[in-house]
């Protein structure tokens, strides 16, 4: 799925402190780590899977390593990164609990993004057309697409709570005709995405 | 008596003609012939040089792009020479023949100055370490402060991660392809059997057997069917050869008259071994292969691959092969991670391919662009 970028990526690196040590999971062509790498002087590195975007974060001068996120536990040892950072991967991954685990072990803090499925229209087109609903942020059939594991901004607040999961911050967005635009109220009827800074209690 | 070397352009540097080269089994040795084949043109300042270590069975030919004609190619054309991933219109290239080598380079085929015949068994035990400081003496000797970059495939690979650890600011950048810190019991187990094939071959001779009318070829063509092997995959096998029957050769001495025809994967074995045969020395295999099996960075455990890596200061590529099981995937991983836990610049890729350990050698778009892609970056500016 396409990542809502600017916005969530400014949103993200608001977050991250200036010349600390960041795992970004699933980190794509790189665009996050070049981003975080320029404007807060990071030591980042990327966990990818796909061939063709390891070598896109190459070209780009971003340290990636090759490593299939389902292969937990995350090799590396407890608390090593200040922020492991999840965008819009969560939902794609087979046991997302376990992974959450890792990058709470791993991380000091963690900043994961997701789409929300509580999202009224797409609660709406699946009460009126009784079919897996389709928006531009989830646009995929359910026979193909790489989101196995959907979940709700509600979801995700129940998962912290039976988890010993502190919410230091979050941020909601949703799509407009304007671009993406902050939601301040009722975020899991209206927003799109949601972002996360969580820890361990 | 080293094999008779085809390339035009070789040249050789010598040094340590007072046996004043110290191996790391502590003995003093020389003098050391280096031979080696330089492609493009050093820039002014010397900031152009890229050195390339060639594998197991490799010599100084990496490329072809300045062969007069095609009769000798160039082990790894696909990636090295002009306009190639490693332009050597922009890159001075610099291969040399591993020390223990049969290509011009001091190995057991070599002449013995002090007898005027060739070492045979009598040149000294070799290590990767020791292949690599050989090599950096001919970079020194060429005035070249800082290369741009040292790249290696397997053997080559681990001697870019000797070059690396002991050698950490010689480049700006290393590439280790398909390649380990130390070789696995499993490949040890297959390189012991071909060094047993040579041994026991009834013309070896205790390793003395230059100048005599029949050689140790038999030996030294089975330990290669044996390596061979393990350079190929199960996937890539089936799909090159499967159970197709060689028909051309069923009627040849060659084909197995009492055990039925010849499969395709047995002639191709012979066909390689035989080609082997003819340009190999069966004492090289020998030091080469025991030097490849002894290489571990971490001493056999007495020092730990976080230490050996601490003093890594440049960008780092490490790229493997999904089929690869001879240096596999989780070798490299295991590099690359602790490269990425000490905070160093590394890129690691698995690059998707059913041939096996050659898959570095063959063309492979992926490791061409990740090649490029990276070397972009380095900028010995």
């Amino acid at each position: 799925m396409k990542l809502p970028k600017e916005l969530v990526i400014s949103r993200i690196s608001d977050e991250v402190a200036h010349g600390s040590r960041v795992l970004d999971l699933g980190c794509g062509d790189g665009t996050l780590l070049k981003h975080l790498k320029e404007v807060r002087n990071v030591v980042g590195y990327g966990i990818e899977i796909d061939s063709n975007a390891i070598l896109s974060c190459i070209k780009k001068d971003i340290n990636v390593l090759h490593w299939n996120l389902n292969d937990l536990p995350l090799d590396f040892p407890d608390h090593f990164y200040d922020t492991v950072i999840l965008t819009h991967t969560l939902q794609q991954v087979l046991r997302p609990k376990e992974l959450i685990d890792e990058m709470l072990r791993v991380g000091k803090e963690v900043i994961l993004s997701f789409p929300n499925f509580g999202q009224y229209k797409l609660r709406f087109k699946l009460l009126t057309g009784g079919r897996m609903p389709s928006t531009a942020t989830l646009p995929d059939k359910w026979y193909e697409t790489p989101n196995i594991k959907l979940l709700t901004v509600k979801d995700f607040y129940d998962f912290c709570e039976e988890n010993q999961i502190e919410i230091l911050t979050h941020y909601f967005f949703r799509k407009s005709k304007f671009g993406m635009v902050p939601v301040h109220n009722f975020a899991n009827l209206r927003a799109d995405v949601a972002i996360f800074k969580i820890k361990r209690k | 008596m080293s094999k008779i070397i085809p390339y035009k352009n070789i040249k050789y540097y010598t040094f340590a003609e007072n046996k004043d080269f110290c191996l790391e089994s502590g003995e003093m040795f020389g003098p050391i012939t280096v031979a080696y084949e330089t492609f493009g043109t050093l820039n002014e300042d010397k900031s152009n040089a890229v050195l390339i270590f060639h594998a197991l069975t490799g010599d100084s030919h990496v490329t072809s792009s300045y062969d007069d004609d095609d009769s000798t190619p160039g082990w790894w054309d696909s990636l090295v020479g002009r306009g190639k991933e490693v332009d050597t219109d922009k890159y001075f290239v610099i291969c040399a023949n591993l020390l223990g080598g049969c290509m011009g380079s001091s190995g057991p085929s070599s002449i013995n100055s002090d007898t005027n015949k060739p070492y045979g068994s009598s040149f000294p035990f070799i290590s990767v370490n020791d292949m690599v400081n050989v090599q950096k003496k001919l970079v020194d000797s060429l005035g070249i402060k800082q290369l741009e970059c040292v790249i290696g495939g397997s053997l080559g690979g681990m001697a870019t991660v000797s070059m690396m650890t002991n050698y950490p600011d010689i480049a700006r950048s290393f590439i280790v392809i398909a390649s380990a810190y130390k070789t696995s019991s499993q490949i040890m187990a297959f390189y012991e059997v071909g060094r047993n094939a040579i041994l026991a071959d009834p013309y070896y001779h205790e390793g003395n057997y230059y100048g005599k009318e029949l050689q140790p070829e038999r030996g030294l063509g089975i330990a290669r069917m044996v390596a061979h092997i393990t350079y190929l995959s199960t996937t890539g096998m089936e799909n090159k050869f499967g159970r197709m029957i060689q028909e051309n050769v069923i009627n040849e001495k060659l084909a197995y008259s009492r055990f039925g025809p010849m499969f395709a994967i047995e002639s191709y074995l012979r066909h390689q071994s035989k080609k082997f045969i003819a340009r190999f020395d069966a004492n090289s295999y020998l030091y080469l292969t025991k030097a490849m099996d002894m290489y571990d960075l971490t001493q056999g455990g007495k020092k730990t691959l976080a230490s050996e890596f601490s003093n890594v200061n440049k960008k780092v590529l490490i790229i493997s092969f999904t089929s690869d099981w001879h240096f596999t995937p989780s070798d490299s991983w295991e590099m690359a991670k602790e490269l990425a836990r000490q905070g160093k610049d590394v890129s690691y890729i698995n690059i998707e391919s059913s041939y096996g350990h050659d898959s570095f050698l063959l063309p492979n778009e992926m490791q061409e662009r990740a090649v490029e892609s990276f070397l972009k970056n380095v900028g010995g500016k």
